[in-house]
């Protein structure tokens, strides 16, 4: 079975300051791949390529074994890989359920000019991944007064509208205090596996909490300026004497 | 939608009703403010996607000239019929343009936009075959094949303006409340979101830079038949300023206020150019100050649907 992504040396350098260098990793469905790093080991510039919105400078992305290195953020999507924000990407004039229809009109086969945007049969499945994520409450609720944990987790509910294959989550719980992340982690996690394919949405996700990256990832892939220094078994990353001296700074 | 119908056709007869105790004066003013107004809200359909037309004067002019030509040309004289036309004739002119404006916003939308308008004029001046700088008078229109006599040409003028605008309302009202509609606001406050999501920003936009041009297309032919006359400053700057003027004023969360806001402009455009012809755009220029300053999304915004 051929990996939902494979990237194959990607390179990509900004002004000589290297922000990928070689980069291989393949991901099978269903798995759940930890991405670790120090600021600026180039995991945000990792999910920029896969997604199309940067361009390696040398290398090639596959996706289900098809070549996808030229196309845009758009085609992308379009083959099943949705994304969320490190600073979330949200409408912040319109309320929340607005921010899941827009997802969802955007995701659809063609927008339509003259289909209600909301109809009882949209709004009710916007609602139920609003549920899905704790949001239902925020559903009228305009996204610019929302604290940040909350529009976080919105920003992760508008990538899944449409059941991805493969989604990449840029440091899911970040801004959010220590005792708010784990039970974030597990919402994020259940509302994954609640809208998932039958052959299972492989994740990844970038974190910087070892305790919960060894709680729910399968595989852990550590980045030092711009290249992969370690990628395993969570155990087996996490003692790595590289990913310990540069990553972890001896955590754990 | 169903609901939009209802509340856009009730609201066709209870002004066509009106229209039977109005003034004369007021017929014709009325009748102006809905072919202009219609215009405007091409421009409030714009900036539901984040930008603003400062040209809109062009389609204004191409659908007009358009209008008249099938007329004087062709003997094309129904109505409802030429308004059509007016509106397809601003698409065809302007479709070659549309996916290279869709990339641009702000500032840069508006000058390039400004820029066409102004070639037109431009064109338009020097063309003697269309009258260069006078212009020339169109015939009046006639109805579903029958002539309008003299005593009625007021009243069936602004009926045909009312049921015209009336209609394209109701198709802004249905577009604004469909998903693509929605996509464009989103699409006004994070584009790069909305590509995310799997759709494309340049079609919409482009998308809504024709059915501006319809919209706008549309107005122009109303126009020169309540007019009776057309020339190139239909597609002058001041022309689109006022289009936008009106636009800002209605803000961007409505139809009606398109509608109320251009009401508003040929009113105190009417009084205030017979008590003071040389001051009155300062009038309004200090009115939509006001208007900023206290409704920062404009009149519309008082008016909840
Ligand atoms: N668009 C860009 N232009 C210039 N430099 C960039 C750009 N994006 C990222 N970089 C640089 O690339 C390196 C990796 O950044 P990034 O991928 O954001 O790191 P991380 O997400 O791991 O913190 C950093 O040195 C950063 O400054
Ligand atoms: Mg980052």
């Amino acid at each position: 079975m051929s990996p939902v992504l494979s990237a194959k040396s990607l390179s990509k350098h900004f002004d000589g300051v290297v922000a990928a260098e070689a980069v291989t990793i393949a991901v099978a469905a269903g798995e759940r791949v930890g991405l670790i790093g120090s600021n600026g080991a180039g995991k945000t510039t990792f999910v920029n390529l896969i997604t199309g919105y940067l361009k390696p400078d040398a290398g090639a992305i596959e996706l289900d074994g098809r070549d996808v290195t030229a196309l845009g953020p758009r085609e992308i999507e379009r083959l099943g890989v949705a994304r969320s924000f490190q600073i979330p990407q949200l409408c912040a004039e319109m309320n929340v359920l607005d921010n899941i229809l827009v997802a969802a009109a955007c995701g659809g086969e063609a927008l339509s000019f003259w289909q209600p945007a909301h109809t009882a049969q949209t709004r009710e499945r916007a609602l139920a991944l609003l549920e899905r994520f704790a949001l239902g409450a925020h559903a009228e609720r305009r996204v610019a007064e929302l604290p940040g944990g909350i529009r976080k987790l919105l920003d992760i509910a508008m990538s899944l509208t449409r059941r991805p294959r493969l989604l990449l989550l840029d440091e899911p719980t970040s801004g959010v205090s220590v005792e708010e992340k784990f039970p974030m982690m597990e919402t994020v996690m259940a509302a994954i596996a609640g809208e998932t394919h039958s052959e299972g949405t492989a994740v990844l996700f970038v974190e910087h909490d070892m305790e919960i990256v060894t709680r729910y990832a399968s595989r852990v892939v550590a980045f030092y300026s711009g290249r992969v220094l370690a990628d395993g078994a969570p155990a087996t990353v996490l003692a790595d004497a590289d990913v310990r001296r540069h990553v972890t700074g001896g955590q754990i | 939608m169903k609901r939009t119908v209802w509340f856009g056709v009730s609201l066709v007869v209870i002004f066509l009703i009106a229209g039977l105790l109005l003034p004369k004066w007021l017929l014709f003013l009325c009748t102006m403010a809905a072919a202009n107004g219609v215009v405007s809200l091409g421009i409030v359909l714009l900036m539901r996607g984040g930008v603003v037309s400062f040209g809109q004067g062009l389609v204004f002019a191409a659908g007009g000239y358009a209008a008249a030509l099938l007329s004087n040309k062709l003997g094309v004289t129904d109505a409802l019929l030429l308004t059509a036309a007016g509106g397809a004739a601003a698409v065809l002119m302007t479709a070659p343009f549309a996916v290279l404006l869709a990339r641009y916003r702000g500032i840069f939308f508006a000058m390039l936009t400004l820029a066409l308008s102004m070639v037109l004029y431009g064109v338009l001046v020097k063309m003697d075959a269309l009258g260069g700088s006078d212009g020339f008078t169109m015939s009046r229109p006639t109805l579903l094949g029958m002539k309008i006599a003299d005593a009625w040409s007021g009243y069936v003028l602004y009926s045909i303006a009312v049921v015209a605008t009336g209609l394209l309302s109701i198709g802004a009202r249905i577009y604004f409340d469909s998903s693509r509609g929605l996509v464009s606001l989103a699409i006004r406050e994070n584009e790069l979101r909305v590509e995310y999501l799997g759709a494309s920003v340049t079609r919409v936009m482009a998308a809504n830079f024709l059915l501006a041009a319809f919209l706008g297309g549309a107005g122009g032919a109303l126009a020169i038949m309540a007019l009776g006359h057309i020339e190139p400053n239909f597609s002058y700057w001041t022309t689109s300023g006022e289009f936008v003027f009106v636009a800002i004023l209605a803000g961007h969360t409505g139809v009606l206020g398109a509608f109320a806001a251009s009401f508003v402009l040929e009113l105190v455009r009417s009084f205030s150019s017979s008590y003071f012809p040389n001051t009155w755009q300062m009038a309004l220029g200090i009115f939509l100050l006001i208007v900023i300053r206290f409704f920062p999304r404009g009149l519309g915004s008082l008016i909840k649907k």
